[in-house]
């Protein structure tokens, strides 16, 4: 293949010739080098994009949904009542409730569990919570080193809740005008 | 008959029919609320407006007749316009806490919301709310969501027979109340949270635990009275949650007892779920296999007369069968399916049968009852008589226990000296039967147990036949068993053989020492002092009495968790569906006995359940008609004697308790606690008594 396109060169002529001065210019003089060590001299002058991952964060919008939360009223009740609507909403069948009759006859749920690893993280049981109860929080910090810490039960998603519930707060005020 | 257009399309019904009814049979839906089939019209939902030409404004279909002529619109805008409107003014006062309401997803209420429903509310005023009622351990009230329909106080006074409940002030002010703080005193009261098309009157024992679109559901029957009343169990992974009726005109209607519905949770405790072997005098966990080593050791060498078997009140026919072949293959005819030691002749099954069938209580205008409490032995026969009550211009007697039975009758006596009046027509009913169309007479399994209890069976045969009792269209012979097993093993032949002992034999064996072995088949009501120094084989579901003196345990399935053949009184097959599978190493009775046949050195020739029902049908045709009712032929059954002068008792002292089941159950001991245990204390108070 190659011989022949030799071949065909000679045959065209004046224009091959130029193209072949040009290349052998362009390496001569280390063109692209140059072209390159210069885009990287003005990126040196311009403000940095990169994180210094662990010790910086880039800006997340209030609807990210991170690790799940659930929130408690202000006078520290929790706020599931076990209505069921995101067991049924979730469509990777992650969440697991069960509940009964608290002994003060309100309904709440005594299971509460979301399989982490089984979460694709739709949205969906925040979108059906009817009391804001189950939401997905700015946090996407929580890899664990085995599978059974990412199955949650309720303990860890109410202590999550506590843990972020000013961030959770701020973002659902400020996306409050939009639902 | 009227002939009316109903949106364009002409029809013509029988006289009487509402508009609502017509609609229903074209197929065309109209909403409701206060509406129910099988109760009286009140017309106060006014959810069913339909526009009427030449009338000046919608009239309610439920409540408005055919006429002849009538041209309705179902679908047009001013239909529409009032629906919303009704909608909106029932919305004004209901609470917005479907997420929190256990109707919710099986509310008639939300779903007619989504489509005579406005998104949002115009009522800026605060609602109404009202305060819990209660209504004892089985119903849980929600005031607030009530629409006032006035379903349930039609149902209680209407269908229960028990006027509990009934509606104070009015307005936006009424309230369903009942009127002091008690419990409903009525054995069907579970069925006022299926009519109530809201949230207001749930289950108590399944608030909060389940959700209707996560459950399985299976279509089955009843076991814990002899009714099989057919009901769909709700189950979510293995666990029942919930039983509902499902609708059998010739059983249950639409209505199922409290004891049916309720007493589920007693299938999650007590539960035999591995062998137990006893050693050194305690019960030792065993595997299969150690457990039919036990039993092969100890069966092999003993003779045939030396063993002994007796059903229980909650065992299936197929391991009734496999059980009595087992027997048979082992050479022992002492078997017995009448744990109570009840005396009847078996020979004709005309004589152990509800021959009129349930619904053929709607056909008979005089009934005798004897030595039966059917509101406690068989609470939808109750309930079909007092539906035939209310039809007007029906007679009832009884001969045996006084007891209130929700529609008046006529108390004869206690004992079998009763019967005498009426045979010999001394007694005034005695002309009332005479005189009747259809004469009914409902023999309880109570009069059985006496040792009398053939005598009895004859001594009414003799009264039935001398007051045209059985015609060629019409037998009014009727027995209420109240065991769900009962028939089943009549049908099938568990019974002594030639030479066989019956129950109370094989106890009397048992105790003196001639009989060696005692295979107790689910028989819990035994006393296990009388079992002796037998060695005692149980095979069922529950520890309980049965199983506290077994020596070798055999776990097995209860009703939900095996297809099953059960018969009811009315000598109809039913088949009960596995709905969930019975826990840890349970198995199914059939299978049990199968397995432990081979061990024995008597094979069972069956491998799977059809080979089995094809045994089955082999031993008994009535086996091949699932469902239905093969009518027996009457015949001369019961053996004519001197009849003890002691009165009938009822078989079931405390209906909330009477089978292993139940026993387990905390519902039904609250039940008890409640309606039994207060009751009988309410007797020994005096009048200073606060």
């Amino acid at each position: 293949m190659r011989g022949r396109r030799w071949f065909g060169a000679r045959k065209e002529g004046d224009e091959e010739a130029m193209a072949f001065l040009d290349r052998a210019a362009r390496s001569l003089f280390l063109t692209e080098l140059l072209g390159g060590l210069g885009l990287t001299l003005r990126y040196m002058f311009k403000p940095k994009v990169t994180l210094n991952y662990p010790f910086e964060k880039g800006p997340i919008s209030p609807r990210f949904r991170g690790e799940h939360v659930l929130r408690r009223y202000p006078g520290g009740e929790e706020r599931c009542i076990a209505c069921k609507l995101c067991e049924a909403v979730c469509p990777a069948l992650a969440i697991t409730i069960e509940a009964e009759p608290r002994d003060d006859g309100s309904r709440r749920t005594t299971r509460y569990d979301i399989d982490m690893t089984k979460c694709i993280y739709c949205g969906y049981c925040q979108e059906a919570c009817p009391v804001d109860a189950i939401v997905m929080g700015p946090n996407f910090e929580f890899s664990t080193e085995n599978r059974e810490e990412l199955f949650y039960n309720k303990q860890k998603l109410l202590a999550n809740g506590d843990r972020w519930e000013a961030e959770i707060a701020q973002n659902l005020a400020a996306e409050a005008p939009y639902r | 008959m009227p002939k009316l257009t109903i949106d364009g399309i002409e029809i013509e019904v029988e006289p009487g029919t509402s508009i609502l009814q017509a609609c229903e049979q074209l197929g065309i839906e109209i909403p409701r609320f206060c509406y129910h089939e099988r109760l009286s019209v009140p017309a106060n939902c006014r959810m069913c407006l339909v526009e009427m030409e030449r009338a000046p404004k919608p009239v309610a279909a439920c409540a408005m007749p055919c006429g002849d002529g009538m041209v309705v619109k179902t679908n047009t805008d001013l239909v529409h316009k009032a629906r919303k409107g009704v909608m909106e003014f029932l919305l004004i006062n209901h609470p917005l806490d479907c997420p929190i309401c256990d109707q919710g997803g099986e509310c008639d209420l939300q779903d007619q919301a989504m489509a005579y429903g406005f998104d949002r509310g115009r009522f800026g005023e605060n609602k109404r709310a009202v305060k819990d009622k209660y209504m004892g351990p089985l119903i849980r009230t929600e005031m607030t969501r009530c629409i006032h329909c006035t379903r349930c106080i039609r149902f209680i006074n209407e269908i229960a027979g028990v006027p509990d409940l009934g509606a104070v002030n009015r307005g936006e002010h009424m309230e369903i109340t009942t009127f002091v703080e008690k419990a409903i005193g009525s054995e069907m009261s579970g069925n006022l949270a299926d009519v109530c098309p809201v949230g207001a009157l749930l289950s108590k024992p399944y608030a909060f635990t389940a959700r209707p679109w996560e459950l399985r559901k299976t279509e089955t029957i009843d076991v814990l009275d002899a009714i099989g009343s057919n009901i769909r169990v709700d189950t979510r992974g293995p666990e029942v949650m919930r039983v509902l009726p499902r609708v059998n005109e010739d059983i249950n209607e639409e209505w199922i007892s409290d004891k049916t519905r309720f007493a589920y949770d007693g299938l999650k405790r007590q539960r035999l779920d591995r062998p137990y072997v006893r050693k050194d005098g305690k019960l030792q966990p065993a595997t299969w296999a150690e457990a039919f080593q036990a039993i092969a050791a100890k069966v092999k060498g003993v003779a045939g007369n030396r063993i002994a078997a007796i059903a229980g009140d909650l065992v299936d026919v197929e391991s009734m069968l496999a059980l009595k072949d087992l027997m048979a293959g082992l050479g022992s005819a002492n078997i017995d399916c009448r744990q109570d030691g009840a005396r009847f002749d078996t020979s004709s099954r005309v004589g152990y049968l509800f021959n009129s069938g349930i619904a053929g209580i709607e056909r008979a205008d005089v009934i005798l009852l004897v030595g039966t409490n059917p509101r406690w032995e068989g609470t939808l026969v109750n309930a079909r008589i007092r539906k035939r009550y209310l039809m007007g211009g029906l007679k009832v007697a009884v001969v045996g226990e006084a007891r209130d039975l929700t529609y008046p009758c006529t108390h004869l006596g206690t004992g079998p000296d009763a019967l005498q009046g009426l045979a010999d027509g001394s007694h005034a009913f005695a002309e009332a039967l005479k005189g009747a169309k259809n004469p009914m007479i409902i023999l309880g399994a109570g009069a059985f147990r006496r040792k009398d209890g053939a005598a009895v069976q004859a001594a009414v045969r003799a009264l039935a036949e001398s007051v045209n009792v059985v015609r060629e269209d019409w037998n009014g012979f009727n027995v209420l068993h109240s065991a769900a097993s009962r028939v089943g093993g009549l049908d099938i032949g568990f019974l002594p053989g030639q030479g066989g002992l019956d129950t109370a034999g094989i106890l009397a064996g048992a105790a003196d020492g001639s009989v060696d072995v005692v295979y107790l088949l689910g028989a819990d009501e035994i006393d296990p002092v009388q079992l002796g120094k037998a060695f005692v084989i149980y095979q069922g579901h529950h520890g309980d009495k049965g199983a506290h003196r077994a020596d070798v345990i055999l776990p097995g399935a209860a009703y939900t968790e095996k297809n099953a053949t059960y018969v009811n009184t009315e000598g109809r097959p039913q088949t009960a569906r596995l709905a969930a599978f019975p826990p840890g190493e349970a198995r199914e009775d059939w299978k049990i006995l199968r397995a432990l046949s081979e061990l024995l050195g008597t094979k069972l020739p069956y491998d799977s359940l059809p080979q089995l029902r094809q045994r089955m049908v082999e031993v008994n045709p009535v086996f091949g008609k699932v469902g239905s009712v093969v009518p027996a032929a009457w015949g001369a059954f019961g053996s004519a004697g001197a009849l003890d002068a002691a009165p009938f008792v009822s078989p079931v002292a405390n209906y909330y308790m009477t089978d292993p089941i139940s026993r387990a159950s905390v519902t039904m001991a609250r039940c008890t606690e409640t309606f039994v245990k207060s009751a009988e204390s309410a007797q020994e108070r005096t009048g200073t008594h606060g």
